[in-house]
């Protein structure tokens, strides 16, 4: 297929182009990461080139709580923009094309994968990751749930499963183990802690308390 | 990912001029499949003209149909009370696809025009003449274990990957279209197309043209119906084969009407018109569904590696007609 815009040079597959897409991812994020006064200096020196290069349009949504006010190229995702513009790497980077379950989040109260939407869809938007599951220290029902259980062995899909764990007891769709595997089967767990994890589900649900 | 261009319109006109003025633009809706596409350079579009901020959410719970936003989120129509006692065939096909987070961001809209999901579709390495016109099939002497068995072209055989047409195409639902040209209507039969010699054409709307809303007609198909789908595992996977059946009983057990349509298997959700015609008037036992099932087979061919379809068709077809019948 051909690249269009800035990647259409011969030979320039989607590798380079991803490439120099995480160039790019990186550069926002050092900007990101730069304080104030020192920002506005480079983004006055970068000012040309970083609009030639970005079409950024504004955003605005509120993350755990925290309100954002960014300005944001149309094409980082929901996932990228909470990973590497936010910095809330709780919400994991899978298979990245929706197939896995670990970037799940829930977007007004709704689970959703992050790495199938662009972040400009979400404006105004409330997102709620894992990082912002637990009061303080006092950790959420189902993360508890999950470590009594042992839900987890590697630990990179538990970000996603308890997100869409907690997801699944609001929509009323863990009555039963059957249920809560049919209802939980867009998480995948390549170490095969599915048991541990319907334990976890079943005991937080039998507790009745709110989640 | 290439750069695009985005726009959020919150007039449908608005949203209608932007496609139709722009051949490299595209409407954008959950995006549960287009921005997988576009990260894998299959779809390559320079602007995208988001219109989740188009008022195209309601299920409308008419006298004599249920008219469904063409926005409305896959699990919310699944969840719906009037879908689910006026058209529960639908809410079966709907829960029966993706995954619960994708149904929360999947729209109705956009559940009917995803695209196919053939490996040499999605591989840019690979020719395929629906993404590539005239680059040839890959899949036609390649690894076609999941192609289609009816319909087909020596230019692709594609299937296309929805549930929730296949329970549709077997409602008699009509899809509402706006346009440059104006406002109409399209009897789902007709929204998909064969890939003839146009694969890379899947439907029958013109440029610019946006669904705004699916009508699904009252029926007696309230009872009796079952929505069976084969997949490589229990639940979170495209069909291998899925078959809609849908039955209308009398106090005897005799069949007064019969739906029955199958995914899977074609370009287009396949709706099996013969064998429901042939199913009115017997009596809902198995030997009914397997001649049924013997009709709907009818001008089946396989490729190298899909020839299991033309078992697991029948015996679909007929498994889903006895749990929809109730039939132990």
């Amino acid at each position: 297929m051909a690249m269009n815009s800035e990647h259409d040079t011969p030979g320039t597959g989607p590798d380079e182009a991803r490439r120099s897409f995480l160039k790019q991812s990186s550069l926002l994020t050092a900007m990101a990461l730069v304080p104030g006064p020192l920002v506005q200096a480079a983004a006055a020196e970068l000012d040309e080139k970083v609009a030639a290069v970005f079409e950024k349009i504004p955003l605005k949504l509120e993350v755990n709580g925290v309100k954002h006010k960014v300005s944001i190229e149309p094409r980082t995702t929901l996932l990228d923009f909470l990973r590497e513009n936010l910095n809330l790497t709780g919400t994991k980077k899978g298979c990245d094309y929706g197939q896995c379950g670990a970037c799940t989040v829930h977007v007004d109260g709704q689970r959703v994968n992050s790495c199938l939407s662009f972040a400009v869809m979400h404006e105004g938007k409330k997102i709620t990751t894992i990082e912002g599951l637990a009061q303080g220290d006092k950790l959420h029902p189902m993360q508890e749930a999950f470590v009594k259980h042992d839900g987890f062995q590697c630990g990179y899909c538990t970000p996603g499963q308890i997100m869409s764990a907690v997801a699944c007891i609001r929509e009323g769709k863990a009555d039963s183990e059957g249920e809560i595997r049919e209802y939980m089967s867009g998480n995948i767990c390549r170490c095969g802690a599915y048991s541990n994890i319907v334990a976890a589900i079943q005991e937080v649900k039998g507790g009745g308390q709110k989640v | 990912m290439n750069q695009f261009q985005y726009v959020r319109p919150t007039k449908q006109q608005a949203a209608i001029d932007a496609v139709a003025k722009d051949a490299t633009a595209t409407f954008i809706a959950g995006g549960t499949n287009l921005v997988d596409l576009m990260k894998r350079g299959v779809m390559t579009p320079q602007k995208l003209v988001d219109i989740n901020r188009l008022p195209l959410t309601r299920i409308d719970a008419d006298p004599g149909k249920l008219r469904i936003g063409a926005l409305a989120l896959n699990s919310t129509v699944a969840d719906d009370k009037q879908v689910r006692e006026r058209q529960p065939l639908l809410a079966l096909a709907l829960n029966a696809g993706a995954s619960a987070q994708l149904r929360n961001m999947a729209t109705v809209g956009g559940n009917m025009l995803q695209r196919t999901r053939c490996s040499y579709f999605y591989d840019t390495t690979m020719p395929c003449n629906k993404r590539e016109p005239g680059t040839g099939c890959g899949a036609l002497e390649g690894i076609n274990r999941m192609h289609a068995i009816f319909g087909f072209s020596d230019k692709c055989i594609a299937v296309h990957p929805s549930d929730m047409s296949v329970a549709l195409v077997a409602l008699d639902a009509t899809v509402q279209v706006s346009g440059p040209k104006g406002n109409r209507s399209i009897p789902f039969a007709e929204l998909h197309r064969l890939p003839g010699d146009m694969p890379q054409k899947d439907t029958t709307l013109e440029p610019g043209e946006l669904i705004t809303a699916v009508d699904v007609p009252d029926g007696p198909f309230t009872k009796h119906v079952h929505y069976q789908k084969v997949r490589e595992r229990a639940s979170y996977a495209f069909a291998l084969l899925s078959v809609a059946a849908a039955l209308d009983l009398d106090s005897n057990n005799n069949i007064k009407a019969a739906r029955l349509a199958m995914g899977g298997v074609a370009h287009k959700p396949w709706r099996l018109t013969a064998a429901e015609q042939a199913l009115v008037g017997k009596p809902a036992t198995e030997e009914s569904f397997r001649q049924a099932a013997a009709i709907a087979m009818q001008g089946a061919k396989a490729f190298q590696h899909n020839a299991y379809k033309l078992k697991l068709g029948p015996n679909t077809i007929i498994q889903a007609l006895k749990t929809a019948a109730s039939v132990a």
